[in-house]
C-alpha cells in the first residue's frame, strides 16, 4: 500500500508541466470562487448597515394599523407611556420618534409622491446616518420658517435647490387637504437613491399641530447598544405594549436579512460549479494519463499488480494533485479575503449604478471561518468523485491486448 | 516432471472478414530447466503462445496446466495471483516503472507477494548482482540504457522465485553487444539455479543460444529441437 502510493505521489511529478497547470486552474478557481462569495457577502453586509443606518434601525414601533398605508390617524397607543419606558431601558442606545405622512411634493417643475418625515432632529442624529450625508446647505440649524431636508434624487426629480420652496399638500385627520410649504435647508444623499427620492423630513414640530395630542407618533425608531439584542428588546416592548406591533428590522426588511441564508446556498451552487469543471479538467488529464501509460499499466497487471491496487493507484494520483491544489488555493483565498476585509475595495467606478441597490462603494470582503470547511469537503467529495472514472477506465485495460502494443 | 502442459490449445480471433486461428491445437511440454527458444515468422502465433502459457490470454479451446494446476480454469483475479507468484515476465520494452529505482523496481514484486523488508532489501541486492548492475541501484530506467533496463527486467522477473520466465522478444529492441550479455545471464541464471526459460525471438545468435527450439509456423509446430 505503502508502495502504491509512492508510485502514484510519483507519478503525479512524471509530467510536471502538466500536473502545474492543473493545480495552478484549480487553486485560481478556487480562489476566484471564494473570493466571489466573499465580496458578494460583503457588498450585501454593506447594503444591511446602510439600511438599517439610514432607515431600518434595530427596533421600530408602529400602531398596528399604520403599515404601510401610512394612514395618519394610526398613531402609536399611549406614546408617553411607549417613550418612558424606552428612556428606560438598559438595552436602548438611543431612539426617536416620528411623525409619518404620505404627501405629494410639488414645485412649479413637477409633482412626486413622497413620505414627509417629521423627526425630532436633535435625538436623531445620534443614530440615524442622515445628518452626516447632507452633501448640500445644512441639517436643521436653527432657522425658524419650517425647514425640510430632501435626498438628492428629489432635488433632481423637482429641479430643487437649498433654499427654494417645496410644497407638500396630503389629507389632515379630518379628512381635510392641507398644504405646507417648507423651504430646502439641505440636501442629503445616501447610497440608496430610492430612499433618496421618496422621503423628505422635516422638524416633527412642524407637523405637530395637526394633531389634537401633541405627543402623537406614527413611529418610534430605536437604536440598540447591540445589533443582537433586537429581538430581546422586541419581545420587551411588545409584551409591556400590546396594542402596538413591535418590529425588529429582519421584520421589516425580512429580504435583507434572508440575503444572508441564502447566500449559503448561493455559495453551494456556485462552489459546486466551478468544482464541476475543475473536475472535468482532472478527469480529462487523468484518462489521458491513463490511455497514455496503457503499456506500463498493462505490464504492471500482467506481472501481478491486482486491479485493486491499480485502481487505488490511480485513485491516489487524483487525489494527490486535489491535497495538493486545495490547500493552496484556501490559503490563498483566505489570505486575500482577510486583507480585503481590512483595507476594503473601492468599488466608486461603478458605484453610480450600485448606489441605486442601496450599496456603498467600499466593499469589505468577509467569508466566515465555516465557509472553508465546507469548500474543503466539498471539494474532497468532488475529486473522489470525478478521480473514479479514470481509475475505472484504468480496469477495463486489458492486459494481454495492454502488452501487445509493447 | 512438467511444468508446463498445454492439451489442445487453439486460439481463435474472429475478424470482420475471416477467422485467424492464431494457435491451432497445440500441445506441448516443458519440463523444468530448460532453455528455450520459440521462432517463426512474424504472425506465425509466437506472442500468443507465450500470453496463453503465461496466463494473459486465455485460448479458446484446450487446457494449459502448470505444476499440474489448471489455470484455464481460473478467474481474472485468480490469474493475477497466479502471475504473481508463478511466473516471471520480460518483455520487449515498457518492463518496469518509470517512476522507480532500479531496485525498488525488483523490490516491488516480492512487495507485491508479502515478503519482509530484510528478504527485499537483500534478494534485490543480490538478483541486481547477479545481472552486472549492483552499481546502478539508485538509477530511474530512464537513466539506463535498454541493455540495461532488460537486464533489471530480468532481475525482476526472477524476483518473485518464478517456475519459470516468459520472455517475449526480449532482445528486439537491443544492439548485439547488449543481447549476447543479456543472454549470457540468462543462460548462467538457467544453469545455476535451474530456472526454466521460454522466449520467443527472430534472432539467430539467439537461436543458437537455446538448447530447444520450438518453430511455429500457422499456430502449429512446425518441428522441436532438442540441442543437447
Ligand atoms: N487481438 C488480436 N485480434 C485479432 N488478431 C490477432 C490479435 N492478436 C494477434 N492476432 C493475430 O494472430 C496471429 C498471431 O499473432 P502473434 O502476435 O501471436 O504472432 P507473432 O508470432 O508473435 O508475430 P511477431 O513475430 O510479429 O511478434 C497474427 O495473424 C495476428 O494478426
Ligand atoms: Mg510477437
Amino acid at each position: 500500500m505503502v508502495t502504491i502510493i509512492k508510485i502514484a505521489w510519483r507519478n503525479v511529478w512524471r509530467n510536471k508541466l502538466r500536473s502545474l497547470i492543473v493545480i495552478t486552474s484549480m487553486v485560481l478557481g478556487l480562489w476566484s470562487g471564494l473570493f466571489a462569495v466573499a465580496m458578494s457577502r460583503g457588498i450585501n453586509e454593506q447594503r444591511v448597515k446602510s439600511a438599517i443606518d439610514t432607515y431600518l434601525h434595530h427596533v421600530q414601533i408602529h400602531n398596528p394599523s399604520f403599515e404601510y398605508n401610512l394612514d395618519i390617524n394610526s398613531v402609536i397607543e399611549d406614546p408617553t407611556c411607549v417613550l418612558e419606558e424606552i428612556e428606560n431601558n438598559s438595552l436602548v442606545k438611543a431612539f426617536s420618534s416620528r411623525i409619518i405622512i404620505s404627501v405629494m411634493a410639488s414645485t412649479a417643475h413637477g409633482t412626486e409622491g413622497v413620505k414627509i418625515i417629521g423627526i425630532e432632529s436633535e435625538k436623531e442624529t445620534s443614530f440615524s446616518e442622515i445628518s452626516q450625508n447632507i452633501v448640500k446647505g445644512n441639517y436643521f440649524s436653527k432657522t425658524k420658517s419650517k425647514p425640510v431636508i430632501i435626498g438628492q434624487k428629489l432635488a433632481d426629480n423637482l429641479k430643487l435647490d437649498i433654499k427654494k420652496k417645496l410644497s407638500v399638500t396630503f389629507v389632515d385627520d379630518n379628512g381635510d387637504i392641507q398644504r405646507i410649504k417648507f423651504k430646502v435647508e439641505g440636501i442629503f444623499n445616501t447610497a440608496n437613491s430610492i430612499f433618496d427620492g421618496g422621503n423628505i423630513f422635516v422638524k416633527k414640530e412642524d407637523l405637530i399641530d395637526l394633531f389634537k395630542n401633541k405627543y402623537a407618533t406614527h413611529e418610534i425608531a430605536i437604536l440598540c447598544n447591540n445589533i443582537d439584542d433586537s429581538n430581546i428588546l422586541k419581545e420587551n416592548l411588545a409584551g409591556l405594549f400590546p396594542k402596538n406591533k413591535v418590529e425588529t428590522w429582519k421584520d421589516i426588511s425580512p429580504e435583507l436579512g434572508s440575503v444572508q441564508e441564502i447566500m449559503v446556498w448561493f455559495f453551494l451552487i456556485f462552489m459546486s460549479i466551478i468544482l464541476l469543471a475543475l473536475s472535468f479538467g482532472i478527469v480529462n488529464i487523468m484518462l489521458m494519463a491513463v490511455l497514455e501509460r496503457k503499456r506500463e499499466l498493462g505490464m504492471l497487471m500482467s506481472v501481478g499488480l491486482n486491479k485493486t491496487k491499480v485502481f487505488l493507484m490511480i485513485l491516489f494520483e487524483t487525489i494527490f494533485i486535489s491535497c495538493i491544489s486545495l490547500p493552496l488555493g484556501i490559503l490563498l483565498s483566505y489570505l486575500m479575503i482577510s486583507y480585503y476585509g481590512q483595507v476594503g475595495i473601492d468599488l466608486s467606478i461603478v458605484s453610480k449604478g450600485l448606489e441605486a441597490f442601496g450599496m456603498k462603494s467600499m466593499v469589505y470582503t468577509d467569508l466566515p471561518i465555516d465557509y472553508y470547511f465546507r469548500i474543503t469537503i466539498l471539494t474532497l467529495f468532488v475529486t473522489l468523485i470525478s478521480s473514479l472514472f479514470p481509475a475505472r477506465r484504468a480496469l477495463k485495460l486489458d492486459p494481454a491486448e495492454a502488452i501487445r502494443s509493447l | 516432471m512438467n511444468v508446463i502442459e498445454t492439451k489442445n490449445i487453439s486460439k481463435l480471433y474472429k475478424q470482420a472478414d475471416q477467422d485467424i486461428k492464431a494457435l491451432n491445437d497445440v500441445s506441448i511440454n516443458f519440463k523444468k530447466g530448460e532453455f528455450t527458444a520459440i521462432v517463426g515468422p512474424s504472425g506465425s502465433g509466437k506472442t500468443t503462445f507465450l500470453n496463453t502459457i503465461g496466463g494473459l490470454d486465455s485460448p479458446s479451446s484446450g487446457k494449459v496446466l502448470i505444476d499440474n494446476n489448471e489455470i484455464t480454469k481460473l478467474n481474472s483475479n485468480q490469474l493475477i495471483d497466479f502471475r504473481l507468484r508463478n511466473i516471471g515476465f520480460v518483455f520487449q520494452s515498457y518492463n518496469l516503472i518509470p517512476v522507480l529505482t532500479a531496485k525498488e523496481n525488483v523490490e516491488f514484486i516480492m512487495l507485491m507477494q508479502g515478503s519482509s523488508k530484510s528478504i527485499r532489501d537483500k534478494r534485490s541486492v543480490e538478483l541486481l548482482k547477479s545481472v552486472g548492475l549492483d552499481d546502478q541501484l539508485n538509477r530511474r530506467p530512464n537513466q539506463l540504457s535498454g541493455g540495461q533496463q532488460q537486464r533489471v527486467a530480468v532481475a525482476r522477473a526472477l524476483a518473485s522465485k518464478p517456475k519459470f520466465v516468459l520472455a517475449d522478444e526480449p532482445t528486439a529492441n537491443l544492439d548485439s553487444s547488449s543481447t549476447s550479455n543479456l543472454l549470457d545471464i540468462m543462460s548462467r541464471l538457467n544453469k545455476k539455479e535451474k530456472m526454466t526459460f521460454i522466449f520467443s525471438t527472430h534472432d539467430q545468435r539467439v537461436i543458437d543460444r537455446a538448447n530447444r527450439i520450438i518453430t511455429l509456423e500457422d499456430g502449429k509446430i512446425l518441428s522441436d529441437i532438442n540441442v543437447k
